[in-house]
């Protein structure tokens, strides 16, 4: 599904190195966890696939199921199939969320040559999409996460990630800022939508997360590389020992 | 070269502008109304560039013996409140058409022409015909507003007794090439009663267009108005409005192309307890010059008011914004807010905002902000990493911004034509 090779970026503007040679194989149907400490460039990796302005790849490749998506604009890779649920979603005033998601499920239909969503068929799926991430009417009618709290952003995510049905979801610390009951719910609307089609790559510091998202691979990046990767068990050392021990292994070589 | 000798010029030119033109013929009270707003314009002078309020805003194409040659416009869309459930009126080139006009007669309403209320003997216009359009004077010498006094030729004179419930909309026909429109409407909203005006269009090759609304205690007047696509014409508009005591004035503009337009309103607010809104979102592309010019007086205790203005500029556009609250001693517990944004869509669009605070009582919350600013980046990749089109995306995050000012619009069904409109033109935009 994903292949990154040896993908180097640095930040346009202040040309600071930050990602400095990630390589990273994800197959179709595989859910793959990325942990590492603070600024170690998870975000980065998931922004650069996605295309966000900013940073310019200097080296190195990501292909999505054989094609390059590095060159392509934000839009074509959505349509593409890649989607980032992100680490701080966007309010965006005076635009209802309805409206929103109704327009990026045509935008993407569109670019891949199917029909428009009818008003009513979109409106079935969308209710009961949110219905099943308790996202209720109300929310669906107000401006894009605007006064939305922490916790309902997240879901938000998770509601527009289902509509859009995407080949490569990437989640970005989907669990900060959520509460239990929430981040079972979350994880719910994930697990709906595992299918051997589809692979995810969550971004995330903590077990409790992977106990209800069950990774089969866990890798862990920093400084701007993988330093390692593993199984499950990779997850539960981090949360017993930290990373310094990791840490220091990778440093002595 | 001094003050005294500018001035000196500026009347010399003013009379040699005004040499040939003759005031309508009316009753004797109306000509006494005419002539006397022909002499103060005399000694007040026609606006020039170097005064300092058009310092952003030339007033020689609106000030200019004869208007720019402006091919008629077509309109191939819909009416923008032809939805809406009113007694449609039209004017053509500035002239009352009553074959394109509904049936004035309502409960409520009375509803006659200019020419035919200042050549009435007896008319209660006589109360009315320029007292708001003086008073405005007093704050700031608005010449281009005298002027419509002397020489309006048509226009609407509205009595409303009750509320209302259907509007009056007006739709101004561009037909000719040269047509120099001025239109004055003369609206009294009695004690209690309510009114909605809708407007749509721009009237002429040129236009000035001056509307005086009186609102009685506990009155309310609601006004939604559309400026279009006719882009060659020059359109200058005024509102006058006296808001008495537990009265509503609510106003909102939409604008999109326009070579140049301006928009003055003089709120005087009078009466205890009175509320004032006045909102504009303006759409502008390349030759563009639009400039909303808003002063509120606030003369009594309790009041609010508000402006909130929004602009989307791009290919060189440019936006004007002049906005200012004066709160008179004694009138204690006002609230007044401003805000004024412009969103540049590029770098060489421009937006220029001056508003003022001037406040001689102590017991009042008054803000204001004026913010100018390009795209959020942040929010453009977010849409578009959902597979929106940077062009789409541009174009809701456009919505977005212009939503403060539209959300002024109370009436839902109204609020939504105008929203449409703009989706509309944003879309159509695209196609070109
Ligand atoms: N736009 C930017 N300007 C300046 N520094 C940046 C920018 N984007 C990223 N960085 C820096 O790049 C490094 C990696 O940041 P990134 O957000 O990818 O880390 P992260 O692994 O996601 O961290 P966290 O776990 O805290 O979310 C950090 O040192 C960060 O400060
Ligand atoms: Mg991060």
């Amino acid at each position: 599904m994903l292949e990154i090779k040896n993908l180097h970026a640095e930040l346009e503007e202040e040309g600071k190195k930050i990602l400095k040679g990630v390589n990273l194989k994800v197959g179709a149907g595989e859910v793959h966890a990325i942990m590492g400490p603070n600024g170690s460039g998870k975000s980065t990796t998931s922004y650069v696939l996605s295309g966000r302005d900013g940073y310019e790849v200097t080296e190195g490749e990501a292909l999505l199921e054989g094609e390059n998506i590095l060159d392509m604009e934000p839009e074509e890779r959505a349509a593409a199939g890649v989607f980032l649920a992100f680490q701080y979603p966007v309010e965006i005033p005076g635009v209802g969320n309805m409206t929103f998601l109704r327009t990026a499920v045509n935008a993407q239909r569109k670019a891949r040559g199917e029909d428009e969503l009818s008003a009513g068929d979109f409106l079935k799926e969308v209710r009961a999409k949110a219905k099943s991430l308790q996202i209720d009417a109300d929310m669906l009618k107000r401006p894009v996460n605007v006064g939305f709290s922490g916790g309902e952003k997240k879901r938000n995510e998770i509601l527009q990630m289902a509509m859009l049905e995407p080949k490569l979801c990437i989640l970005d610390e989907t669990d900060s800022g959520l509460d239990v009951d929430a981040m079972k719910l979350v994880s719910e609307g994930v697990n709906a939508l595992r299918d051997e089609n589809r692979s995810f790559v969550v971004i995330t510091h903590y077990q409790r997360l992977l106990d209800h998202i069950k990774p089969d691979f866990v890798h862990i990046m920093y400084n701007g590389q993988i330093v390692k990767s593993g199984g499950p068990e990779l997850a539960l050392e981090v949360e017993n020992n930290g990373y310094s021990d990791l840490i220091a292994e990778v440093e002595a070589g | 070269m001094s003050r005294a000798v500018l001035k000196q010029r500026k009347l010399e030119a003013t009379s040699e502008r005004l040499a040939g033109n003759d005031i309508p013929k009316g009753a004797a009270w109306a000509n006494d109304i005419r002539q006397d707003a022909l002499q103060r314009l005399l000694s007040m002078g026609l606006p020039q560039g170097r005064d300092e309020y058009w310092r952003w805003t030339s007033p020689s194409d609106l000030t200019a013996a004869q208007p720019k040659s402006c091919e008629p416009f077509v309109d191939d869309e819909e009416a923008v409140f032809a939805s809406i459930d009113a007694i449609n009126i039209t004017f053509v080139d500035g002239v009352f058409d009553q074959a394109q006009s509904d049936d004035r007669g309502a409960t409520g309403l009375e509803i006659g022409r200019l020419q035919d209320a200042l050549s009435a003997d007896i008319h209660w216009v006589k109360e009315n015909f320029s007292v708001l359009e003086k008073r405005a004077q007093d704050a700031v010498e608005r010449p281009l507003g005298v002027y419509n006094t002397a020489f309006a030729t048509d226009g609407l004179v509205i009595k409303v007794v009750d509320k209302v419930e259907k509007p009056v909309n007006i739709t101004y026909i561009h037909n000719d090439a040269t047509s120099d429109v001025v239109l004055r409407h003369i609206i009294k909203i009695e004690e209690g009663a309510s009114f909605t005006l809708l407007e749509t269009g721009a009237s002429g090759a040129r236009s000035n267009l001056a509307i005086e609304v009186d609102i009685a205690e506990g009155a309310a007047f609601n006004h939604i108005r559309t400026q279009g696509r006719d882009h060659e014409r020059t359109a200058l508009s005024h509102i006058f409005a006296s808001i008495a005591k537990e009265s509503t004035f609510k106003s909102f503009t939409l604008t999109a192309n326009g070579q140049l337009t301006r928009n003055e309103s003089f709120l005087d607010v009078n009466g205890d307890d009175a509320v004032a809104h006045i909102a504009g979102a303006c759409l502008g592309d390349g030759d563009f010059h639009h400039d909303d010019t808003v002063f509120i007086t606030h003369d009594a205790v309790n009041c609010e008011s508000r402006q909130v203005y929004k602009k989307v500029l791009r290919n060189g556009a440019k936006g004007i914004f002049q906005g200012k609250i004066l709160v008179k001693d004694g009138a204690q517990k006002t609230d007044g807010y401003q805000i004024s944004q412009g969103l540049l869509l590029d770098d060489d669009s421009q937006f220029l905002a001056k508003p003022e605070l001037e406040i001689y009582a102590d017991d009042v919350a008054c803000s204001h902000g004026s913010t100018v600013g390009a795209i959020d980046e942040q929010a453009l990749f977010y849409l578009r990493s959902r597979g929106v089109s940077k062009e789409d995306a541009t174009d809701l995050l456009t919505l977005s911004f212009l939503a403060e000012a539209i959300e002024e619009i109370e009436d839902e069904q109204i609020s939504n034509c105008i929203l449409e409109r703009l989706e509309m033109w944003l879309s159509k935009r695209k196609g070109a």
